[in-house]
């Protein structure tokens, strides 16, 4: 069965060349069932072929697919290992539901064919992404996914915002590339390769703590770039110009977790380098409260939702940098899970509501959309992490390793619970100001309930939301051991369980932060009118504290000067002049010549005289004869 | 007294010198055709002699070379000279400057 897993990207990438090819004379509905099923039918030989790792018959295997650039050690070749197993569920699984969502929800869109065969491109990419075995086929995924990801946000291209939040998203995903591509630079100057298990197996004999930090350090910002985590993240929120769906796909379930993954995969990189796992840790808890906060002045529904997926992905990178690498990854999982039924939650709530996403103008929707109001809830308690909802076993095992690991990191737990707090009042405050309280939509509006394949993903992700928190608590470990051997192979320590009685305790202390913050958003929204949020504190949280204008004066602004000097100045007048002056030179120098072309045969005859002449008398001096 | 190679290279700068002059000094096409002609023959002189003093057979098949180049170089330019003749009336080589820079 491992054999055959090239499979899984075969069929989401033949999907995505038919589509391309005749997606419009397939048409509505087919082509959205046909790039289903290429996931469906990736889904099912991941599952199949991830069976022999639960049963333990099957141990961490590469599976040579051709070579590609043998000179750097860059075959096409996958790593199928549980970490690998696990992405790949993930992708595909939670994938298929959201190109199920999509057939209902792209209903009627004339770019219908293109959507699916964009989407099915995206799903290719990022299985290619997570199953290879070697840096560079990494990173062919991980441009492609950057590249699906601007196709996905520019989708209605005649929108000028859309259009540019795709431009925006490519350009700051570069810088985070630079730094990956630097990275990658290093590792093949030192080992020659950029095979993981070369690079992995040998780390510890040729690097020394100070090349391993500035490997990783790039790699974080790489990472950083396509997690949007601090400073990068500023495309995330513009970002939700995309398709809904594809939001919960790519900017919320798998694309931005390729960071996360990047670094547990490099993880026997990370633990020669402490500084580097604390600097990913710090970053991504400064980034979870952050976000945080800024969430909490949103109006828009997706946006609130972007923000609050820039803060999950913080905790993740925090679990991560504290070599939490099974938390990091369970809670990758599980936010995939709920993160992705609140985007389609959020989908269907903007459907009904025709394209209306600012929630001061929804209110009362429990009644109109009983399904979506259900499966939301579920993810929201699931998000602010109440037991026994998957949110609150993966968040609580980070917070736990990272109080566990002491030091420094204490301040980084406090962060983090900071934060959930801070998690429980923003989404409390979206779910009620959208569920919740007297209806402030438009006159004439009946929102309505979504259509049944709308509805069917939000139930199926509803039910992974209950119960896919159950895989690894700490009464069974069961994601833990399943993904040990995928770093034990590379002899990545993983660090220890607390006891049982100390995670209850600090579980205990997290619920207690969130019950504060629900409940503090319940006595706030849950009256009428809910209160108007006008005001220069609610205006800076609303924007962002104004982070894309100062990157605009600081960042872009003085780029464009540097562009303009160089397009009116240094090209108009240096290149071009340099250019000119040779041209004029050479004009000047024949218009001085021109005189000795008189037309006299018999002038000519004289000069050609004087050369023999001259020609002799040289020869003659040199001593040739 | 024995005439050796020198003189009859003597005899061809000679001849060679005064083609030269007369090519530069006439304006009559004709005659300067007539010069060069002369020059070529100098040249010719020159292999013959080199090649009998050296007692290589180079030397004349050299000549053998410059007479067929010059016969066609001559049919063709006094095909030339005859057609600016008709044209103009005027064999001399400083009217025909139009060509110039």
């Amino acid at each position: 069965m491992v054999s055959a897993i090239w499979l899984v990207i075969a069929f989401p990438l033949a999907g995505a060349v038919l589509l391309l090819a005749f997606g419009k004379r397939i048409g509505e509905p087919w082509s959205g069932w046909l790039a289903s099923a290429t996931m469906g039918a990736a889904f099912v030989v991941g599952l199949a072929a991830t069976a022999g790792f639960v049963d333990g018959s099957q141990h961490p295997e590469t599976v040579e697919l051709f070579e590609w650039i043998p000179g750097l050690g860059v075959n096409a070749s996958i790593l199928w290992d549980p970490l690998s197993a696990t992405m790949v569920l993930v992708v595909t699984g939670v994938g298929a539901l959201i190109h199920i969502y999509s057939i209902g929800y792209m209903h009627g869109d004339p770019g219908y064919g293109r959507y699916f065969a964009y989407l099915n491109l995206f799903a290719a990419s990022m299985l290619v992404l997570v199953l290879a075995d070697n840096y560079g086929f990494l990173f062919l995924g991980w441009e492609l996914v950057g590249l699906c990801s601007y196709l996905l946000i520019s989708f209605w291209f005649e929108k000028p915002a859309a259009a540019a939040a795709g431009k925006k998203a490519f350009v700051v995903n570069r810088i985070g590339d630079f730094g990956f591509i630097i990275a990658m630079m290093i590792i093949f100057a030192t080992f020659g390769t950029l095979s993981y298990v070369t690079v992995f197996t040998e780390a510890p004999i040729l690097l020394t703590e100070g090349t391993a930090t500035a490997i990783t350090l790039l790699l974080l910002v790489g990472a950083a770039g396509k997690s949007a985590q601090l400073p990068l993240y500023v495309w995330l929120p513009d970002a939700m110009e995309g398709p809904t769906p594809v939001s919960a796909l790519i900017h919320a379930a798998t694309m931005v977790t390729a960071g996360v993954y990047l670094v547990a995969r490099s993880g026997a990189l990370f633990q020669l380098a402490p500084f580097s796992a604390g600097t990913v840790a710090t970053v991504g808890a400064l980034t979870a409260v952050f976000a945080a906060v800024i969430a909490i002045g949103q109006k828009d529904i997706k946006r609130v939702l972007a923000y609050s997926t820039i803060s999950q992905l913080g905790y993740m990178f925090m679990g991560v940098g504290a070599g939490a690498y099974v938390a990091g990854v369970f809670h990758l999982m599980t936010h995939a899970f709920f993160k992705a039924l609140l985007f389609m939650g959020a989908g269907s709530v903007i459907h009904a509501m025709r394209g209306e996403q600012n929630m001061e103008k929804m209110g009362g929707l429990r009644k109109a959309m009983p399904w979506t109001f259900i499966t939301m809830a579920i993810a929201w308690l699931a998000i602010i992490g109440i037991p026994p909802f998957a949110g609150f076993w993966s968040k609580d095992e980070i917070l736990a390793f990272t109080f566990d690991k002491g030091g420094g990191f204490l301040a980084l737990w406090v962060i983090g619970l900071i934060t959930a707090g801070l998690t429980a009042f923003y989404m409390s405050r979206m779910m009620f100001l959208t569920f919740w309280g007297k209806p402030r939509w438009a006159e004439g509006e009946d929102p309505h309930e979504s259509p049944v394949t709308m509805v069917v993903p939000l139930v199926a992700l509803a039910g992974l939301t209950v119960v896919g928190g159950l895989i690894n608590t700490p009464l069974r470990l069961s994601l833990e051991h399943f993904l040990e051997p995928a770093f034990e192979q590379f002899h990545v320590m993983l660090p220890n369980e607390g006891s049982l009685t100390e995670l209850t305790l600090l579980a205990l202390v997290v619920l207690v932060v969130v019950v504060i913050g629900a409940v503090w958003a319940y006595v706030r929204y849950l009256r009428d009118p809910v209160p108007a949020e006008t005001g220069v504190t609610w205006d800076r949280l609303e924007n962002g504290f104004y982070v894309d204008d100062f990157y605009g004066k600081t960042i872009v602004l003085p780029g464009k000067k540097v562009a303009e000097v160089a397009a009116f100045d240094v090209d108009t007048k240096v290149i071009d002049g340099a250019v000119n002056g040779v041209g004029r030179g050479v004009k000047g120098a024949s218009e001085r010549l021109r005189p000795l072309q008189n037309g006299l045969v018999r002038s000519y005859a004289a000069w050609v005289l004087l050369g023999a002449v001259g020609l002799l008398v040289w020869l003659l001096a040199r001593g040739a004869f | 007294m024995e005439v050796t190679a020198g003189w009859y290279m003597l005899l061809a700068a000679g001849l060679f010198a005064i083609g030269a002059v007369g090519l530069l000094v006439r304006r009559n096409a004709l005659v300067m055709f007539m010069s060069i002609e002369l020059m070529l023959n100098a040249v010719n002189l020159t292999f013959v002699a080199a090649g009998r003093e050296l007692g290589l057979l180079q030397g004349q098949l050299a000549v053998l070379f410059v007479m067929v180049v010059a016969a066609a170089e001559v049919t063709v330019g006094l095909a030339i000279i005859v057609a600016v003749f008709r044209y103009r009336s005027s064999a001399d080589v400083d009217d025909l400057a139009e060509l110039k820079g």
